[in-house]
């Protein structure tokens, strides 16, 4: 088979003079396959046409010393719109198919109810139903094709859909009619019925039922299609010194590029020139816009508001933090939580279930069904195979976490998967690192009280210049209070960190010792009253350490991480859920029970190592708690993978946590209450669902086979079986889409 | 009548063969792309069969107008891939273990197995 010609873009990186044009351009036109070749050297891309795959063209011009990569791997809206496009034809064409089946459908039923002879019994009769069942014939081509050639080739496949059901059930009641009309003197007198209204009216109403549930589907990735709408379309970079305005797919690592006031930034980089405020809120839900400057990061995405910056593109195409956000979106939503497992195992079975009871059923009225048996027959099992709905049992979950999902990424709230979403409705108990979840993460030092040393000044210098270099949070606002005080560092040697104590260094001779009460005693420095002074401290919310100089007890320096303004509100509506919340720090006693006091937590784990945080979250799962893990994401990855939940609360827009089921994108712990409360509200959702696909299967099944019909004298028409069916699978994706509507409370 | 029953049951034990006991023969291929079309309903062809040892490319083209046909999961796998209507999707698979990987829509009515052997 000859593949067919294709044009192809490719971005082309490295080609820095016009005379590499041609070279680009010759090594293609070498390639197999490659009928055409042009490079537009303004935008560095080149367009080819032929037969060739792209990944012979990449070769080809990497031969050629030039890298190149495909014009398509952005998130682009392209894509989006096509979707956008596709449906609505499909939609036009499922309106259409309707018209045309209930055209017919309609009056004949209207002919039915008021007149009701639906029979064949006078030669008259027998030609008006043949030009009926051929209009029908017309129907079934014209409105219901796909359902019988999908039911083919699926049979033909050994599985079986909903348009096998669809396909027999409106085939059976056809056949039968015509059998009906051309030999009617087989059947009894009272079995001589048409059911062509059936055939026609099903089609009608399951197509419409198609083209509805596509409309709703739509309102599903409502969440998707704004985190893709987010996307610039252009940016303008700055190259041979002059401005140039470019599709974002075209944008190179490294390039320059410019960003006025109003406008989005289009990929991800770190500014260069220039000062502005950027407003994030669309990634990470934070309102407050952003002050930006020399140096900090700007995300894809994100609106630039006050002034003109510039800035050095770090991550570009699928690497920008917001395709990363959209791919980690798009792959959450299609994942399946543990609950829908069993409705997954059913789907696998059921239609051949059903159409094995549409034959139990048919033989059951053969044999114990009262006159005309072999009508009563035909009707029930077009019922049954008409009106189960593999659909509303397969749409329940994903429906809902596509949803649940989308909603959340609104609220900064990215979930891996659909377990995580699962867990996360479930959790009894909270574990909240203290150091930069419930508090800053910035502490500031707030007093020192001078032991034996001469002055705080001199402390300061020391105890900072020992300090210099590490990234623990004290450490650096010891560092940071002694740049604010101009004081200079003097040089250390023999830095030593000592796990969970503190950490000690020579500086001018003097051995250096800092850390808590634990690191003195066990470096046997006598701290006689002062552990008084650290507790009064203590008792304030400080953490005091204590410093001591050639084995002397120099100083207490105590340092206070400021507790989030909102951490309180947020701690509460965790409480008001019925969760325990717990924190957890490597503070002392004292400290921790200040910091809790202050934090509306009654219950805390304090002095705990890094490395002991996981035993933590253990302790509490032996517990019988459902535990969910709150922390940075880079020290509590232990505790944050073993726990049932990890919540990583990000800086910003980093999204790589790969030890968190949920990332929080803004620092607000209210990200956590939305968390769980879009959870639980999701689970409900898919609940409802599950439970509504299920009793309606459960219930029609029996129903339409004729169960009530020996009591009541009730049996199911095939049409209102067809209405009930195409309307199943609407309600499920409608209720989904009522999660929409779902608001985290106010805050 | 009891023909009838008769004919009734064997259709039943057809039903059952046909759909739950008949193991249709798989797609083997060498080559490390499969080209996997998503149309009227199925996916063609349904069942494949490749080597352990090497990489392989399922592209997947997407010609079914219906929406039930624009998600493919492979739950072994951890994948979820959109369909685009009439492209080509690539899902690119290395080391994947030995054994069946079954790859379905959302709603599993669009059914295939993936057999590394």
């Amino acid at each position: 088979m000859n593949k067919p010609t294709t044009e192809q873009q490719l971005i082309i990186e490295g080609a820095g003079c016009a005379s590499c044009v041609g070279k680009i351009e010759t090594a293609l036109k070498n390639t197999h396959g490659v009928e055409r070749a042009e490079m537009n050297f303004a935008d560095r891309t080149v367009l080819v046409s032929g037969t060739a795959e792209t990944e012979a063209l990449i070769n080809a011009i990497e031969s050629a010393g030039y890298n190149a990569k495909a014009l398509n791997d952005s998130p682009g809206s392209d894509a989006l719109e096509d979707k956008e496009a596709a449906d609505w034809a499909y939609y036009k064409k499922l309106i259409r198919d309707t018209v045309i089946a209930l055209s017919l459908g309609i009056p004949l039923m209207i002919y039915g109810l008021l007149i009701g002879e639906m029979t064949v019994k006078t030669t008259f009769q027998r030609g008006a139903w043949l030009v009926v069942g051929l209009l029908t014939l017309g129907v079934m081509y014209f409105s219901g094709k796909h359902f019988y050639v999908g039911a083919w080739n699926s049979l033909k496949n050994h599985s079986a859909n909903m348009d096998t059901l669809i396909a027999l059930g409106t085939g059976t009641a056809w056949i039968y009619s015509m059998l009906v009309v051309f030999v009617p003197d087989v059947f009894p007198l009272m079995a001589r019925h048409v059911y062509f209204e059936a055939t026609a009216m099903i089609i009608g109403l399951i197509d419409l039922g198609l083209a509805l549930e596509l409309k709703a589907r739509g309102k599903t990735s409502e969440a998707i299609k704004r985190l893709i709408g987010l996307q610039a379309k252009t940016a303008t970079v700055i190259r041979d010194n002059k401005e140039v305005q470019i599709a974002i797919e075209q944008v190179l690592l490294n390039d320059v590029i410019k960003v006025r006031p109003g406008e989005k930034v289009p990929v991800d980089g770190v500014v260069v020139e220039g000062h502005t405020s950027i407003d994030e809120s669309m990634l990470t839900g934070e309102p407050m816009p952003v002050e930006k400057e020399q140096d900090d990061e700007v995300v894809a995405g994100t609106l630039n508001k006050s002034g003109m910056i510039l800035f050095k593109a770090t991550r570009v195409g699928k690497d920008t933090a917001l395709a990363q956000i959209i791919s980690m979106v798009k792959r959450a939503q299609n994942s399946k939580p543990p609950i829908g497992r069993l409705a997954d195992v059913i789907s696998a079975y059921f239609v051949p279930v059903v159409m094995i009871i549409s034959v139990l059923s048919a033989l059951a009225w053969l044999n114990f069904g009262p006159e005309p048996a072999l009508a009563f027959a035909i009707v029930s099992a077009t019922t049954v195979l008409i009106i189960a709905c593999p659909c509303a049992l397969g749409l329940a979950t994903p429906m809902s976490v596509m949803v649940g999902v989308g909603k959340a990424a609104e609220a900064g709230v990215l979930i891996r998967n659909g377990e995580a979403l699962q867990t996360a409705s479930k959790i009894t108990a909270m574990v909240l690192d203290k150091t930069g979840t419930i508090t800053e993460g910035t502490p500031k030092v707030t007093d020192i009280v001078v032991a034996n040393a001469s002055n705080e000044k001199s402390v300061l210098q020391l105890a900072a210049s020992l300090e210099d270099g590490s990234e623990h949070p004290l450490a650096m606002a010891i560092v940071e209070s002694a740049h604010d005080q101009d004081i200079e560092l003097l040089k250390t040697e023999g830095f030593n960190a000592i796990t969970g104590m503190g950490v000690e260094g020579r500086c001018e001779g003097k051995a250096l010792l800092f850390g808590n009460s634990k690191l003195m005693a066990t470096k046997g420095v006598d701290i006689g009253n002062y552990s008084e002074k650290a507790q009064a401290l203590a008792k304030e919310a400080k953490t005091p350490m204590y410093f001591a100089v050639d084995g002397q007890l120099a100083a207490i320096i105590a340092v206070a991480d400021p507790i989030k303004p909102d951490s309180v509100a947020a701690i509460k509506r965790l409480q008001a859920s019925g969760i325990r919340v717990i924190m957890l720090t490597g503070d002392n006693k004292e400290t921790a029970a200040a910091v809790a006091k202050k934090a509306a937590i009654s219950e805390f784990f304090a002095e705990v190592l890094p490395e002991d945080k996981a035993n933590k979250v253990q302790e509490l799962q032996w517990q019988g708690d459902v535990v969910g893990m709150t922390g940075d994401g880079i020290n509590d990855a232990p505790a944050l993978a073993l726990a049932d939940v990890g919540f990583a609360i990000g800086t910003g827009t980093d999204v790589a946590i790969e030890s968190a089921d949920i990332t929080l994108m803004r620092g607000s712990l209210h990200g956590l209450a939305d968390a769980i409360a879009v959870s639980k509200a999701t689970l409900r959702n898919i609940k409802q669902n599950l439970f509504g696909a299920f009793i309606y299967n459960v219930a029609g099944i029996p129903f339409a086979a004729g169960v009530l019909y020996p009591f009541f004298g009730v049996l199911l028409s095939p049409v209102i079986a067809g209405a009930a069916m195409a309307f199943s699978s609407l309600t499920v994706v409608s209720n989904a889409n009522r999660l929409r509507l779902f608001k985290a409370k106010d805050h | 009548m009891m023909m009838i029953n008769i004919v009734g049951l064997a259709i039943i034990a057809l039903i059952i063969w046909w759909f739950w006991l008949y193991k249709p023969d798989q797609t083997v291929t060498d080559s490390n792309e499969v080209l996997i079309e998503v149309k009227n309903g199925v996916y063609s062809p349904a069942s494949i069969q490749v080597s352990a040892n090497q990489p392989v490319t399922l592209k997947f083209l997407r010609k079914d107008e219906s929406p039930c046909s624009e998600v493919l999961l492979i739950p072994s796998l951890d994948i979820s891939e959109q369909l685009t209507l009439n492209e080509v999707t690539p899902i690119h698979l290395e080391n994947v273990p030995q054994g069946e990987h079954t790859f379905h829509c959302q709603m599993q009515m669009y059914r295939g197995v993936l057999t590394v052997v």
